[in-house]
């Protein structure tokens, strides 16, 4: 819904909340389920129904406990049933700087300001780890600056100020958020300085009303947790599609020439595009695949994209589609070709009549980006790529898809497919899942829709929890050949069960994923070889194998039997399936692939 | 601006904060004859209305209003829109 997209009109979305929700309700598109503890330090309905809003736009539909009002810190430490029964799948603790509670005084010794400081953030500490008990991720707001300034500018720097010591505050919760996985600081002091403090906080409606922020704040705050929320639940876009003409640079190459584009330092247009370049450039250490979607002759796109005074070069794109197709033909086969779904592709193009068709023909992203001097706060505002896990893997993924594409380019040139399978090269390392590991398996778990067949949403700290379960087993694959590292491309977790039928022990496999740009490439089979010797090592005898249909993973629906050579159990009218296999005289299938 | 254009204003402000295209307002109007107009709805309510009449209540009239018909008074006087 064009109207939840940045830029919003919060008076406009706050007014209108109840029909939002009634058309987005309506819409039948399938959501993720999760249920979200918000933990306030203030009046929170209005955060909760905005969240709700962008949440239902992400495609997720949340369901929530909301704690009584300021009762964040007690709910936290000492519990409560509704909300241990609740069992939240994420923790929100919406907090300003209302709920310092503290103030400094001139009176006081840098020592007793210290130690007050000291005994703030040990109550906040106490919180987290209390709220460890729920093993979910914890999004923890930061303190935004306060309303006035008693020692005017000195308030920053002098330890009596109380600007300082929110801003020491502030510190003490970055240092818990560096050293903890799975827990985000939502970083309102950036937002309360970007709206503007003076908007930012209403002190009648605070008096009035117990809300810590003005009612215009409560939707970009909305927003900017809802894009931590569904980067957390795998919901991130993946990659950036450019237009090239106007958009990356001033000019038409094929009219103008490259030597003639308006890109570099000369002018300030040109350092305008410049600057709009590295940033797009810099998404790809963040694991953004970009691509090129421009009408023009592919001569004529890549001398632009060579210009000597150009940020970015053609290599930096794994794939460029220059041609004069339908810019929405153009972005489908990109997706495909990515292995990717379109609606995880962001299209920036600076006509408004392109973005328009886009819109209308595909599920892509498109942003309205203004002129080029907008260009970066739109994408940036957008928070399409909010950064919740970094894993070594990110900083060479447009590599990987690009090795991807000389594979299949490899591929044509062998006899039989084996010996293509065999001239890569490949080896495996397959394992018991290791901490080094944890932040990628979990991200892969939950983004993984194809190939996934129990689309299975676990955080690392379930992940942490199954691989210390004696009742668990669990797998990684990492894969590498000749043309580069692939990474780690599955993941399984079985689980101690009872045979459906028969009631006998066996090992139920409740996650089994894989990356489709591994796809045909054994590593399934070898997989199954490594799950097997462990199972048999932990002394099963059967594994049992669910199918549980989704919009988006019909690939594997026939994937225990055709693939693995598993039989049939059962199957229920809303087509999930159940199947076996009996382990006891298993010969190992992979035989293209050497695993470590 | 008079009483009249007020009253057609403001129930639009009512008829989107409730999602009830339904609702007619009266100078006797209250939160009782609204069914969703609790406390919450209520600072919904009024952030609406100072949007759409460009003026802002002071504390004391928010908790002072008694009915309708009073904000309507105060809106007559001080819109700005």
């Amino acid at each position: 819904m064009k109207e939840l997209e940045y830029p919003f009109d919060s008076e406009w979305i706050l007014k209108k909340k109840k029909s939002i929700k009634r058309s987005l309700l309506a819409d039948n598109r399938s959501r993720i389920k999760k249920k979200i503890a918000v933990l306030g330090g203030s009046t929170t309905s209005d955060v909760i129904a905005a969240l709700e809003l962008f949440l239902l736009e992400a495609g997720i539909e949340p369901e929530f406990y909301e704690s009584e009002y300021k009762q964040y810190w007690q709910d936290a430490v000492f519990g409560n049933p509704e909300l241990d029964s609740f069992a939240p799948d994420l923790i929100y603790i919406h907090t300003t700087v209302r709920n310092v509670d503290f103030t400094p005084t001139v009176r006081m010794s840098p020592e007793e300001i210290t130690a007050a400081l000291d005994e703030r953030y040990a109550r906040l500490e106490q919180m987290w780890q209390a709220l460890d008990r729920f093993r979910c991720p914890i999004i923890q707001n930061n303190f935004e600056m306060p309303f006035f300034r008693l020692l005017g500018n000195r308030d920053v720097w002098d330890v009596h100020g109380l600007s300082n010591f929110v801003n020491r505050l502030n510190e003490k919760l970055y240092a818990y958020a560096q050293s903890h996985e799975g827990f985000y600081i939502n970083d309102i002091n950036w937002l309360a300085g970007n709206i503007g403090l003076e908007k930012w906080a209403d002190t009648k409606y605070w008096y009035m009303f117990k809300y810590a922020m003005s009612l215009e704040a409560i939707p970009p705050l909305a927003f900017q947790t809802a894009a931590i929320i569904r980067s957390i639940f795998g919901k991130n876009k993946k990659c950036i599609a450019v237009d090239l003409d106007n958009t990356m640079w001033g000019g038409i190459v094929g009219d103008d020439g490259a030597e003639n584009l308006e890109i570099g330092q000369e002018t300030g247009t040109s350092q305008a595009f410049y600057e709009f370049q590295q940033y797009v450039k810099a998404h790809k250490d963040l694991g953004i695949i970009l691509t090129v979607c421009s009408k023009n002759e592919e001569e004529n796109a890549l001398a632009g994209l060579n210009h000597p005074e150009g940020a970015v070069r053609p290599d930096d794109f794994t794939i460029i589609k220059a041609n004069w197709e339908p810019k929405s033909i153009n972005l489908e086969n990109t997706a495909h070709e990515l292995n990717i779904m379109p609606d995880a592709i962001v299209f920036a193009d600076d006509n408004p009549a392109e973005r328009e068709i886009v819109r209308q023909q595909t599920q892509c992203a498109v942003p309205e980006i203004g002129e080029v001097t907008d260009y970066i706060r739109v994408l940036d505002r957008s928070q399409y790529f909010e950064v919740t896990t970094l894993s070594e893997d990110d900083l060479k993924r447009g590599e990987m898809y690009k090795a991807n594409i000389q594979r299949a380019q490899a591929q044509a040139s062998f006899a039989s497919y084996t010996d293509y399978l065999l001239s890569l090269e490949m080896t495996a390392e397959i394992a018991p899942f290791k901490d080094v590991y944890l932040a990628r398996i979990a991200q892969l778990t939950n983004k993984s829709n194809q190939f996934n067949l129990t689309t299975l949403r676990c955080t690392q700290e379930q992940m942490t929890d199954f691989a210390a379960s004696p009742d668990h087993i669990t797998q990684y694959g990492k894969l590498v050949d000749k043309f580069g590292d692939n990474g780690v491309v599955s993941v399984a977790v079985g689980q101690r069960g009872k045979h459906p039928k028969t009631g006998e022990e066996c090992l139920d496999i409740i996650l089994w994923l894989m990356s489709c740009r591994v796809l045909k490439r054994d590593m399934e089979l070898a997989m199954l070889d490594g799950f097997v010797s462990q199972a048999k090592a932990a002394g099963y005898t059967k594994l049992i194998g669910r199918y549980l249909p989704t919009a988006k993973n019909k690939m594997v629906k026939d994937f225990y039997p055709d693939t693995l050579g598993f039989s049939a159990v059962s199957a229920s009218d809303d087509g999930c399936t159940v199947w076996e296999l009996d382990i006891t005289d298993y010969e190992n299938k992979n035989h293209v692939i050497k695993v470590n | 601006m008079t009483r009249d254009q007020v009253f057609d204003r403001l129930e639009q402000v009512f008829r989107d904060v409730f999602d009830d295209d339904s609702i007619v307002l009266y100078e006797d109007t209250t939160a009782d004859d609204i069914d969703d107009w609790d406390s919450i709805e209520h600072i919904t309510l009024i952030a609406a209305v100072e949007q759409e009449f460009g003026m802002r209540f002071s504390m004391g009239e928010v908790s002072g209003m008694k009915d309708v018909g009073e904000m309507v008074t105060i809106l007559a006087q001080r819109a700005s829109k």
